[in-house]
């Protein structure tokens, strides 16, 4: 039988706090699959907290046989990037392990590049799919996912970050619980120089952009910072997040936390309403999860219109405001 | 203080990405090209922290002889001057681009004085690898941080803020010398002005012939490199029939009977 399969599990935040994030669960459903196919390699996980002790033990539902725990408070206090790499890279070597994956989250990406920088082995980054064999074949996403690319990974233990929400999460009930092994990396105190220091919490009251239901976008069409009340009364009146085009926060009209796309946000709500937007590429894999789309746009040749499911053709500054006046007259 | 900052040439994509025949690479005979918006803010990252400590900006890419295009930009912003460490276009895995870079650094290094810091983009617009800048600060035994959108110069330090999963920020401290990963947000980048351009034509490109991918110091030590690249597809996407709701404000009704049906607004 082959060496494990080791996947790297970060534990959620806020709500989530003390169970696995539902990457981690994505990319153990998306191991317990390529472990078939290995001829039932089992998967391990690593995780790093000083509680992860039951998030461990309940993997057994996802398929791991065992969740090995980092509870030292030195490494496991607070998260550090270099800390984490070393100690997955230490333990596949002492288990032999044939690939290690991670969640393609900020952490997971950056501890996998940590690990594989060590082991000296490549690392494909947002994986979909592989098939192993002498050397792996892999599929991986490029351009934030317009594009795909398939690669093969040549190495003895294969480095790989799975995209997020490429697979669905694989909970099998009744499953026998994950054995629970503690783990005490020898970490040098230069991998623990960077590490999280403080947090700040999120800034109150505003609707986030990522869990909105609605969100009304804005792009060049929208023509000055001044012109966005226009599409603020409207998301007002829906409950609606702003999201906007990169033309938008290049120019300097609107914050880059309310940019959607490749280098912003992804997000995923039941209507986006695109005002003035043309649909570049690095724009749709940020919004092309949304539920509805609705385009409003003078060129009914834009690009946007082959992803729209609704479109109005006009002005945005004649549509908008019509289409929030007739809101408010209908609610009386 | 200097400062180097690491930008990869990529193709302006429009509307939609076309393949060469062979799907070996993007068809760019219609495209111009860029670098990722992560980088440009890193490029004015270093531009701004040069002009408030004064000291030595310099931009490095691994390319083709065209992407001496994406320097000339970066020193028409106010990067003092350029590595261009030429391949012959052919595509370079990430093991190997961090290998020569790690080298071009310790060279540079060696001529100049250390860099207090080098900055990456958090990951590159076209490949996505979201660990060259991770594999160099390895190879140099230096401090790294990826996705920061906030960068405080102390003496002799760094603090740093990015992104926290579940909301709102969490922050870093870095001793210097120190890497970064940067992510779009951490600033807002100049527009070049024409007197920047003029300038930019006259400061110093400094060459240096690498070839092909391979030939790296990766490929002499025997270590694997990769992934390796066979294949470029399109992701199928779901075609969507568009309904036209109207045109102008007149399909303002139609609208919200839409708003309605869906639930959105209130009947
Ligand atoms: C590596 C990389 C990453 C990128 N990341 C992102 C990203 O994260 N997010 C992002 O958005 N972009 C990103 N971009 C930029 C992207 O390529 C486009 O340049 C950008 O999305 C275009 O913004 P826009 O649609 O607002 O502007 P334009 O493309 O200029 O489109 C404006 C649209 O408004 C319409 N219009 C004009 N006036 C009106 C009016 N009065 N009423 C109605 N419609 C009107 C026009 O018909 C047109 O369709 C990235 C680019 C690169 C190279
Ligand atoms: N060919 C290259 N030349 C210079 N810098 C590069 C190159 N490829 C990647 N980088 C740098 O490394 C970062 C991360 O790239 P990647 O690991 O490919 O996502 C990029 O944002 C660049 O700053």
């Amino acid at each position: 039988m082959s060496g494990p399969i080791l996947v790297l599990v970060e534990l959620g935040s806020g709500d989530g706090a003390g169970t696995a994030d539902r990457v981690s669960l994505e990319t153990l459903a998306f191991a317990r699959s390529l472990a078939d196919g290995l001829g039932g390699a089992p998967v391990e996980a690593l995780l790093v907290g000083s509680d992860a002790s039951g998030a461990a033990a309940a993997l057994g539902a996802h398929g791991v046989t065992t969740g090995h725990v980092v509870t030292d408070a030195a490494i496991a206090g607070a998260y550090a990037p270099a800390a984490w790499g070393a100690a997955l890279a230490e333990l596949a070597g002492a288990r032999g392990a044939v690939a290690i994956i991670g969640p393609g989250t900020d952490r997971g990406a950056e501890v996998l590049a940590h690990a594989a920088a060590r082991l000296g082995a490549p690392l494909a980054a947002n994986v979909l799919s592989a098939t192993p064999g002498d050397s792996w074949s892999v599929t991986r996403q490029r351009w934030a996912g317009s594009l795909l690319e398939d690669a093969t990974l040549d190495a003895s233990v294969r480095c790989l970050t799975m995209a997020p929400h490429a697979v669905a999460v694989d909970e099998r009930a009744g499953s026998p619980a994950a054995a629970v092994a503690s783990f005490a990396p020898a970490i040098a105190p230069a991998d623990l120089l960077v590490r999280v220091t403080g947090h700040e919490p999120p800034s109150k009251g505003s609707i986030s952009l990522t869990d909105a239901k609605v969100v009304v976008g804005g792009g060049r069409g929208v023509g000055s910072a001044a012109a966005f009340s226009e599409l603020e009364e409207l998301a007002e009146l829906l409950g609606a997040a702003i999201g906007v085009s990169r033309v938008v926060t290049s120019n300097g009209w609107r914050p880059h936390t309310q940019q959607v796309g490749q280098t912003g946000q992804r997000i995923a709500p039941d209507l986006y309403i695109a005002c003035g937007i043309s649909g570049a590429i690095q724009h749709i894999v940020g919004c092309k999860s949304a539920k509805r789309i609705l385009a409003i746009n003078t060129d009914a040749e834009s690009p946007i219109m082959a992803l729209a499911d609704y479109a109005v053709i006009g002005d945005l500054h004649q549509v908008v405001p019509a289409v929030s006046a007739e809101i408010r007259r209908r609610a009386g | 203080m200097r400062v180097l900052v690491c930008v990869k040439r990529v193709p302006q994509t429009g509307g939609r990405i076309v393949l060469t025949a062979d799907g070996q690479a993007i068809d760019t005979k219609f495209l111009g090209f860029t670098i990722s918006p992560h980088e440009e803010c890193g490029v004015e990252e270093a531009v701004r922290i040069i002009e408030a400590q004064g000291g030595e900006s310099v931009v490095l890419t691994l390319g083709a002889a065209a992407a001496e295009e994406q320097l000339r930009d970066a020193m028409a912003l106010g990067v003092d001057r350029a590595v261009l460490l030429e391949t012959d276009g052919s595509e370079w895995d990430p093991v190997s681009t961090a290998a020569v870079i790690a080298d071009t650094i310790r060279a540079q290094e060696a001529a100049g004085g250390p860099f207090d810091l080098v900055i990456f983009g958090n990951e590159s617009a076209d490949s996505g690898g979201f660990q060259v800048g991770i594999r160099v600060a390895v190879a140099l035994g230096r401090p790294v941080v990826n996705g920061l959108k906030g960068l405080t110069l102390g003496s002799g330090s760094i603090t740093a803020r990015r992104e926290a999963a579940g909301g709102g920020w969490e922050t870093y401290e870095l001793p210097t010398p120190a890497i970064v990963g940067v992510k779009e947000g951490l600033n807002l980048p100049r527009y070049p002005s024409v007197p920047g351009r003029l300038r930019a034509k006259k400061k110093e490109v400094e060459r240096i012939t690498i070839g092909a991918s391979g030939s790296g110091p990766a490929a002499v030590s025997g270590a694997p490199t990769g992934p390796m690249k066979s294949m470029l597809r399109l992701p199928q996407e779901a075609e969507s029939q568009v309904e036209i709701l109207g045109r102008g404000a007149e399909a303002a009704p139609a609208v919200v009977d839409l708003l309605q049906k869906i639930g959105v607004v209130a009947r």
